[in-house]
């Protein structure tokens, strides 16, 4: 309790160290943000909650590790893991989730835990439980008289963040395919019926979703660090985000990505760093329990 | 053969080979009382997961809170936790046998009972949540447990606590905790078989079939869910006391709240048995458990891939179980009595129908 007043002091004697928190909470926020859109396009179209999720940043992460490791740049690694993790997600879409899409939740659930376990033992076993980071050699600014510093890697991490989620919501809006997927999420009887190749619209959204789950990872290994076992605090943080947000609101998820991303800056920091992975999923109840206190005023159930 | 006997006859064949098998397999005994815990995460599972259609993804919390709260009792009535915990690596505390035994009755006692006021807790919050989102929240519950214990200190946070030693030599430990948990897992066999035969189990199957109209003909099925997860912590509770005892260290991350080792077979053994019966959930932790102690050390460090695989195969290719199965095969042996009066009825108010058009 001792140190929480503390750092609370820390901060109210120093407030320029709210600014250095909240530009590396916004920095981190965007990939937040990103994954939680594609986490969010696939529960609005497919009705699948897909628990994988964090695994596909880390499986991106790592690639993008490796390739700094064989001296490649490792900003190379953001498009290399957008398209291993398209072909990943269409191998575990054909395999696995196309066969659970028409069944209850609970089994598309557990169907992508089992995935998510594959992959984070795989990665383990692969690479070792260490914590692993890529390095692009750029410069850390120092500002404020070096109270706040800020690495030019996050500013160019929330930049390829920003310019990927233009780039997916452009190709939403306009192509020919996203008009098809919009179409599908209404109502995909309809959309069938009107000629959509609804099997084909499944498919797309989820190697869509696992490719930008890929350049997530990308970015996350650029500005963070990964570990195998990681996934999982990076799937419950997307499913805060999209909860809280409601999966059908865009500009919502992207807000609550921000958030998260602050939040959790400020939180490590007034708490103590080991406290951060608590912190995540007490919020994630907190979401709920606010969720069903809301649900319960109409008489509904969260479902 | 009348129908009682037939229905006493495989809790006959349990209790002989629970008894025997210590005897019998002196070597595996800590293995076939591991089946014994596996057969009990089973059944409280599909108390929620089968009878009551709610998927809990983090029944383990009670586990782990059972253990915890055991091994706080039990330091707690003669040394000062905090003190026990952080002198553990330096000092060697004795426990006389007196003190021990006395120590880890009002622990196991009060593990049940932490286990079930915990479960009321947390059943007021989040049994508002339906299908995933409780899956979800439940894990969310098991992950925070897990991540609290590990960073506090005075239950000695993620370095963990050393039991008190048992006061006897290793074989009587053995069979002292095998007999323990074996009267634990048959206890529960014996108080489902009950349970579900009363209006209580057909609360529970109401609520699985549709909680809406279950609530409109006026049952309070938040008591009912409440009080199904009370049931199942209970067990899992006592099961985590006499477990932390057993082991003889509890620590948070894979012995008291392990999300992805136990808290998973719970639910593998359960699809892979068949939900929603008394018996798949005990045929799928038998089998389960064999495959797993016997394939285990083969796979250097594939096993836990292996799991995942089981997983989604399981659910993906063979969600009825094994039972179930069964009962699509031959149900005229298998299926739930119900089941089998109610077709041929269904038959007959269909057929006039099918003439007259």
């Amino acid at each position: 309790m001792d140190h929480i007043l503390e750092n609370i002091s820390i901060l109210t004697a120093a407030p320029v160290l709210n600014l250095g928190l909240l530009i590396d909470g916004v920095l981190i926020g965007s990939i937040f943000a990103l994954a939680a859109y594609g986490l969010a396009l696939v529960w609005g179209v497919m009705n699948v909650k897909n628990l994988a999720q964090g695994d596909f940043i880390m499986l991106g992460g790592y690639l993008t590790w490796s390739l700094g490791r064989h001296h490649i740049d490792p900003l190379l690694g953001v498009p290399a893991a957008f398209v291993m993790l398209w072909c990943i997600g269409w191998v575990a879409y054909r395999l696995v989730v196309s066969k659970v899409i028409t069944r209850d939740l609970f089994t598309s659930l557990l169907a992508t835990f089992g995935i998510a376990i594959v992959i984070q033992q795989s990665l383990n076993l692969a690479f070792g439980p260490d914590t692993q980071s890529a390095h692009s050699g750029l410069p850390t600014l120092q500002l404020a008289g070096g109270l706040v510093s800020v690495s030019v890697t996050r500013i160019l991490g929330f930049c390829l963040a920003v310019l990927l989620a233009i780039a997916v919501i452009i190709f939403m809006k306009n192509s020919r395919m996203g008009q098809a997927i919009r179409a599908t999420a209404q109502d995909a009887r309809a959309a069938r019926v009107l000629g959509i190749d609804t099997e084909k619209v499944y498919s797309f959204t989820f190697c869509l979703n696992a490719a930008i789950c890929g350049a997530a990872g990308a970015l996350v290994a650029l500005v963070w660090n990964v570990q195998p076992f990681l996934g999982t605090t990076y799937s419950i943080r997307l499913f805060v985000i999209v909860t809280a947000a409601g999966f059908g609101n865009l500009p919502a998820v992207i807000a609550a990505g921000f958030g998260m991303g602050v939040f959790e800056q400020f939180g490590g920091f007034l708490l103590g760093a080991e406290f951060q992975q608590a912190l995540i999923v007490i919020l994630l109840l907190g979401v709920l329990t606010y969720r069903q206190w809301q649900y319960l005023r109409v008489r509904q159930a969260v479902q | 053969m009348t129908l009682a006997s037939r229905q006493a006859l495989p809790y006959l064949l349990i209790l002989i080979a629970g008894v025997a098998a210590p005897f019998l397999f002196r070597d595996y005994s800590n293995e076939i009382a591991v089946l014994w815990l596996m057969i009990l995460f089973a059944s409280t599972w599909d108390i929620l997961g089968g009878q009551m259609g709610y998927n809990s993804l983090g029944n383990i919390f009670f586990f782990g809170a059972g253990m915890y709260i055991c091994a706080v009792v039990q330091i707690g009535l003669y040394y000062d936790v905090g003190m026990y915990t952080s002198g553990a690596r330096t000092t060697h505390i004795v426990f006389t046998t007196a003190q021990y035994f006395t120590g880890f009755a009002v622990g196991t006692v009060a593990a049940g009972i932490g286990a079930a006021l915990l479960a009321f807790v947390a059943g007021w919050i989040l049994f508002g949540l339906r299908g995933p989102y409780f899956a979800i929240g439940t894990l969310g519950l098991a992950i925070a447990a897990a991540e609290l214990f590990a960073s506090w200190e005075w239950v000695g946070a993620a370095s963990g606590i050393s039991m008190p030693v048992f006061p006897y030599g290793p074989n009587t430990q053995k069979i002292f905790f095998y007999f323990l948990l074996f009267a634990l897992a048959f206890l529960l066999l014996v108080f489902l078989r009950w349970l579900y035969s009363t209006n209580f189990g057909l609360a529970l199957n109401a609520i699985r079939d549709d909680e809406e109209k279950a609530e409109a003909m006026g049952l309070h099925t938040r008591r009912y869910k409440r009080t199904a997860w009370a049931i199942s912590a209970v067990f899992l509770g006592v099961a985590g006391a006499v477990f932390g005892n057993m082991t003889g260290f509890i620590e948070p991350r894979d012995i008291a709240f392990p999300t992805t080792t136990f808290n998973l077979y719970m639910v593998v053994m359960v699809l892979l048995g068949g939900k929603g019966t008394l018996w798949g959930p005990v045929i799928g932790a038998v089998i389960f458990h064999t495959i797993k102690e016997v394939t285990w050390t083969y796979f250097l460090g594939w096993q836990f891939i292996a799991l995942g695989l089981l997983i989604v195969v399981t659910i993906v290719y063979f969600q009825q179980g094994i039972v179930g199965w069964l009962a699509e095969k031959y149900p005229r042996l298998f299926a739930p009595r119900a089941r089998r009066e109610e077709e041929p009825a269904l038959k007959g108010a269909l057929a006039p129908q099918e003439g007259a058009e």
